[in-house]
């Protein structure tokens, strides 16, 4: 199924959690914040939430800033 | 030095560093260590997936430093809103500086925007730190829609131009209840020593330190132009005068003297 993560189409496979799809990423899930179709969401509920056809993530982190 | 109180939580320096621009993460890490500085800030920013790279957070201390996460990039209310709310779900304090900057050539904060997003803020429990206009009319504004300071600018961002909007300082820091904090434009340690002599309660950089040949030396000089401001202001500056006053005692005998 695909879902679009940070503007991009990816294909992944069915019943992955948000938990999955970070640590697929190569993110460490403490280190991100994830927006699934602009709710964001509380790092406990990464595990707890599969992903759809056609959802829309955000992953955001942090950066240097001023 | 005596301690700076931000919504009731106390500091012991005076000086806040921003994190952004450093040619390495170990070239922040060391100026952050020589500025003495407990308040750091941060940005969000998209993941690039395709390249993630190493994470910020795993340089900071977060024990040592508060994180103070901004919302650049924002150009209203609703996008900083936005940042706001995802920077406290990545675990971090309500603490937001907030920042609006519809205008990318001279990145002025918008005054309406940032008013607007700090009622908004305030209500749902963020401690807000707005960058703003060096506007005293706004300070006060901002102060009764509950922020825990003001930061208004002395110079637009990263042009090391120091305190030109002195005189405008100085009446938000006569009318302010809240800590009051110089931030943005200071290019160099005198900056940061005025902006305290003017009884600011903090100052904030980043560019200052982050661009130049040794960030970590620099760092060590702004900590000593925030004290050195500090203990002037405690101390109490000379009033200025127009002509002269000498200060070594007339001589008595070179000529008769009235």
């Amino acid at each position: 199924m695909t879902i679009t993560v940070n503007g991009s189409e990816r294909t992944i496979q069915e019943n992955l959690t948000i938990q999955g799809l970070v640590e697929d990423l190569g993110l460490a899930p403490a280190h991100v914040v994830v927006e699934l179709n602009r709710h964001i969401l509380t790092q406990d509920q990464y595990s707890q939430v599969s992903l759809k056809t056609g959802d829309v993530l955000e992953i955001v982190q942090f950066v240097g800033g001023g | 030095m005596d301690s700076l109180i931000i919504a009731g939580r106390t500091f012991q320096s005076r000086l806040m560093v921003g994190t952004g621009k450093f040619s390495s993460n170990q070239a922040m890490v060391d100026a952050m260590e020589n500025s003495g500085c407990e308040i750091v800030t941060v940005a969000l920013r998209r993941v690039d997936i395709d390249r993630p790279d190493d994470s910020l957070l795993s340089h900071i201390d977060r024990s040592r430093y508060l994180l103070l996460p901004n919302t650049s990039g924002a150009r209203d209310a609703e996008e900083a809103i936005r940042l706001a709310r995802l920077a406290r779900a990545a675990g971090c304090e309500p603490w937001i500086k907030l920042e609006i900057t519809p205008d990318p050539y001279y990145l002025l904060p918008d005054p309406v925007e940032t008013l607007k997003a700090a009622e908004i803020l305030v209500k749902e429990g963020f401690v807000v730190l707005p960058y703003m206009p060096a506007d005293p009319v706004l300070a006060k504004r901002l102060e009764e829609a509950g922020t825990a300071t003001v930061m208004p600018l002395g110079a637009p961002i990263g042009t090391n131009k120091g305190l030109q909007t002195r005189d405008h300082i100085a009446i938000i820091i006569e009318q302010a209840n809240i800590p009051v904090v110089v931030d943005a434009g200071l290019g160099a340690p005198s900056h940061a020593a005025a902006a305290m002599e003017l009884g600011a309660d903090a100052v904030l950089v980043n560019t200052a330190l982050a661009d130049t040949p040794d960030p970590a030396a620099m760092a060590r000089a702004f900590r000593k132009g925030v004290e050195a401001g500090r203990e002037g202001f405690l101390a109490g500056l000379g009033q200025q005068r127009q002509k002269a006053q000498a200060s070594s005692p007339l001589t008595g005998f070179l000529r008769s003297e009235l």
